[in-house]
């Protein structure tokens, strides 16, 4: 560098030149040490094959075969064990809604277990879709509401317990920062990722007003067993619970491998108590339609206008207490923040 | 072109020209630019979870510094608007100035911005699927890369001109001024509305952002600029007229007065108000409380406190008689910077994720790789941006020109002050 100027000027000398040789030499030296933490780059996640790969909307039938070809082909390699990885599309005249028995939940957090071993999460750092809150009778405001209760048996009789995850929502904030369309919402209200398309920018993080999304923040590590084998789910679709990559976002997506094949969520399934009800709300005779029709639904910060295909309800059974000062905001043990 | 190729060519020779200051100050920037580049890839091997970030708190430290340095760029018309709208023509050259901070200053945006992606090999996909007009990310995309397109356009046409020793034709510059400061503005609003648009963040959703970001950007940048000019008049023989500073002055006069009165109608809707949204507000200047497990929270308190009474002092000085004292303006004119950036950065991106939508507090604190992933790419900002008035400064006073070799400036400069 140094060495072209003195090279061109008419006054080089000897020393000019050696102390610009010199000067551009130990550059480069600094320059390839700085680089040198690359040599750890995990060089099979940046191939000119997934450079080149489109987006989910616009993959052909046949490509998004070969696309998914090769993440069987990866999954065995890296987690010893062969998946069975399809494209599920989502069926006419379904419109997936979620309904929440808050009077029923006791906060045992078996959904957010479930949940983790149906769709991959990783075990380190933790991710999990599901957070359970336990709350104050009298309130909905879930700013008073613990997010890390640990009791020895559930549930406490001085608190009811709330269960959030992706609400879906019919006017989702995520899908409309997103500056990629790496997130859309799909025609049966299941707002998915293309956890290949995705660039990590995390907007849809700071828009979501449920908290329902999460970064993968480095490469996500899986459960073993003893023998050290990983354990995960070999049943897994393109958009919901194959293994994601480090620097991708990624949400619940109501399980859709298994919801658009006609089963129920995970969560729902491993529910002790019934709290949780899934199903087609297009569909008058669904379990969901008859809870939206007949109890007193509401979601949560309506005020927000996201209009979630979450509901929460209560039923006849609340309140529980007998005196009803006992759920008068005055008489509550945290006070207002 | 070959005359064009020929002049590039001699600017790039000339950066590397200098006199022992020139030389440390260049080679003290490199170091940190390296070290930067190493904790960058040490990032990119790891993931972000070298960073202080979490999902409860998913933007830290780099839009922080992103968010602040808009606001440097755009504060560059802060210079342009007297010189082509009031025709202060005798200060025409130091818009020079004020451009390539801007150009500067984006290109640190764009950095902040590549260095925050937890994919930035897909940066590419959003030429391929924009989600154009309904992002605001889109927006901010073409609104800075065209402000920095037309920066570049302007100040390089502008030196090249005066290299070549002829006049500049106003058809090909003056419409392009005026673009670029409208266009300022808008890279400024645009950023505002990034954040302004999140109907789940109350901390954010409030109108008056975009405004307080112009006033504490048009307070911020000139005062950079004000100390980039006694920088330059020190070290070289380039005239910089008293009238310059003290017009800037009276800008950032202005511009801090306006920045304080926003803040004040801001803290007064919250706290008077006393709804629970104003949580965020609450934590960022006197910290929470955790009632379940009995904890307390104030991370950000110190840090805002300072730049309230950095700002607040900074203000007295420029409305008291020390302000005509050259040091004790150039004092308050780096506590305005500093408060500024810490109340564009730690005060404004962090406390608007504590507490979390589900109401759970996580607090932020860098990590010392991301911090030097951060003063990396100021380094490399200051490096470019002295490397650009490095070449210009002796362009605009006639010493290097199409027909004139130029004198290294540390001979020039030795021999100049041998003279005196």
């Amino acid at each position: 560098m140094t060495t072209e100027s003195g090279g061109a000027s008419p006054s080089v000398t000897r020393r000019s030149f050696l102390r610009g040789t010199l000067g551009a030499a130990s550059g480069l030296a600094a320059f390839a040490a700085a680089l040198s933490p690359l040599k750890d780059l995990d060089t099979e996640d940046y191939t000119l094959e997934k450079f080149l790969q489109k987006h989910y909307k616009e993959m052909t039938p046949a490509e998004m075969d070969e696309v998914l070809a090769r993440i069987r082909s990866e999954v065995e390699q890296r987690h010893g064990l062969r998946p069975d990885i399809r494209d599920v599309k989502p069926k006419d005249g379904v419109e997936f809604v979620y309904a929440l028995h808050l009077g029923r939940c006791i906060g045992c957090r078996k959904c957010v277990h479930a949940c983790v071993e149906e769709n991959n999460q990783s075990r380190s750092p933790e991710i999990q879709y599901i957070r359970v809150l336990e709350m104050p009778r009298g309130s909905v405001d879930i700013e008073r509401g613990n997010h890390h209760y640990d009791r020895p048996t559930v549930p406490d009789e001085d608190h009811y317990y709330m269960p959030i995850q992706c609400h879906q929502c019919a006017n989702p904030p995520c899908v409309k920062v997103c500056p990629v369309e790496a997130t859309w919402q799909e025609p049966d209200g299941i707002t998915v990722i293309d956890y290949d398309w995705c660039i990590g920018c995390r907007y849809c993080e700071a828009a979501c007003p449920y908290w329902a999304r999460r970064f993968n923040f480095t490469e996500p590590k899986y459960a073993r067993d003893r023998e050290g084998n990983v354990i995960m789910n070999p049943n897994m679709s393109y958009l919901s619970n194959r293994p994601r990559k480090q620097g991708v976002m990624e949400k619940c997506h109501f399980c859709l491998h298994r919801t658009r094949e006609g089963r129920m969520p995970a969560c729902l399934e491993v529910c002790p108590v019934g709290a949780r009800k899934f199903g087609n709300i297009l569909d008058p005779e669904s379990e969901v339609s008859q809870i939206l029709r007949t109890k007193h639904v509401f979601v949560l910060k309506q005020e927000v206008g996201t209009l979630p295909r979450f509901f929460y309800y209560f039923d006849e059974d609340y309140p529980r207490s007998e005196k009803i000062s006992e759920i008068l905001p005055s008489s509550e043990p945290g006070g207002a923040r | 072109m070959k005359e064009y190729a020929r002049f590039l060519w001699r600017c790039f020779r000339i950066s590397f020209v200098g006199d022992w200051r020139y030389y440390t100050w260049m080679l003290v920037l490199t170091v940190i630019a390296f070290l930067g580049l190493n904790a960058y890839c040490k990032q990119l091997v790891h993931g972000l979870v070298t960073t202080g970030m979490t999902d409860q708190v998913s933007w830290g430290l780099y839009i922080a510094n992103f968010t602040f340095l808009v606001g440097m760029a755009a504060a560059a018309v802060m210079l342009v608007i007297p010189v082509y709208i009031y025709r202060r023509r005798e200060l025409h050259h130091l818009v020079i100035f004020g451009e390539l901070l801007a150009v500067a200053s984006i290109i640190m945006c764009l950095l902040f911005v590549n260095v925050d992606l937890g994919r930035p090999d897909r940066f590419m996909h959003i030429f391929w699927r924009f989600n154009f007009p309904i992002s605001m990310l889109t927006w901010d995309v073409v609104a800075l890369g065209g402000y920095l397109l037309l920066n570049i356009h302007i100040c390089g046409y502008l030196i090249y001109c005066d290299y070549m020793r002829r006049k500049p034709s106003p058809a090909f510059y003056i419409p392009f001024v005026f673009v670029a400061i409208a266009w300022a503005i808008s890279i400024h609003t645009v950023t505002a509305f990034l954040y302004v648009g999140l109907g789940g963040r109350p901390f954010w959703n409030s109108a008056i952002i975009a405004p307080r970001f112009l006033a504490s950007a048009f307070a911020a940048g000139p005062a950079f600029i004000i100390l980039t000019l006694q920088v330059i008049r020190k070290t070289t023989r380039y005239h910089v007229p008293n009238e310059a500073l003290d017009l800037l002055r009276h800008v950032v006069t202005v511009a801090l007065t306006i920045n304080m009165f926003l803040l004040g109608c801001e803290l007064f809707t919250e706290f008077y108000s006393d709804s629970t949204h104003i949580v965020s507000t609450r934590y960022l200047y006197f910290g929470l409380h955790d009632h379940h497990a009995a904890v307390d929270y104030h991370a950000l308190v110190p840090w805002v406190w300072t730049a309230v009474a950095f700002n607040t002092v900074a203000l007295l000085v420029l409305f008291s008689p020390l302000r005509r004292r050259l040091a004790a303006f150039n004092v308050a004119c780096v506590l305005m910077i500093v408060g500024i950036w810490i109340e564009k950065g730690m005060g404004l991106i962090i406390p608007a994720f504590v507490p979390s939508p589900l109401g759970e507090i996580v607090e932020y604190a860098p990590t010392v790789n991301e911090t030097l992933v951060c003063l990396g790419i100021w380094a490399f900002g200051l490096l470019i941006y002295t490397i650009f008035v490095r070449i210009s400064v002796p362009v605009l006073s006639g010493r290097l020109t199409v027909d004139r070799e130029y004198v290294p400036a540390a001979t020039e400069e030795m021999t100049a002050s041998a003279l005196h």
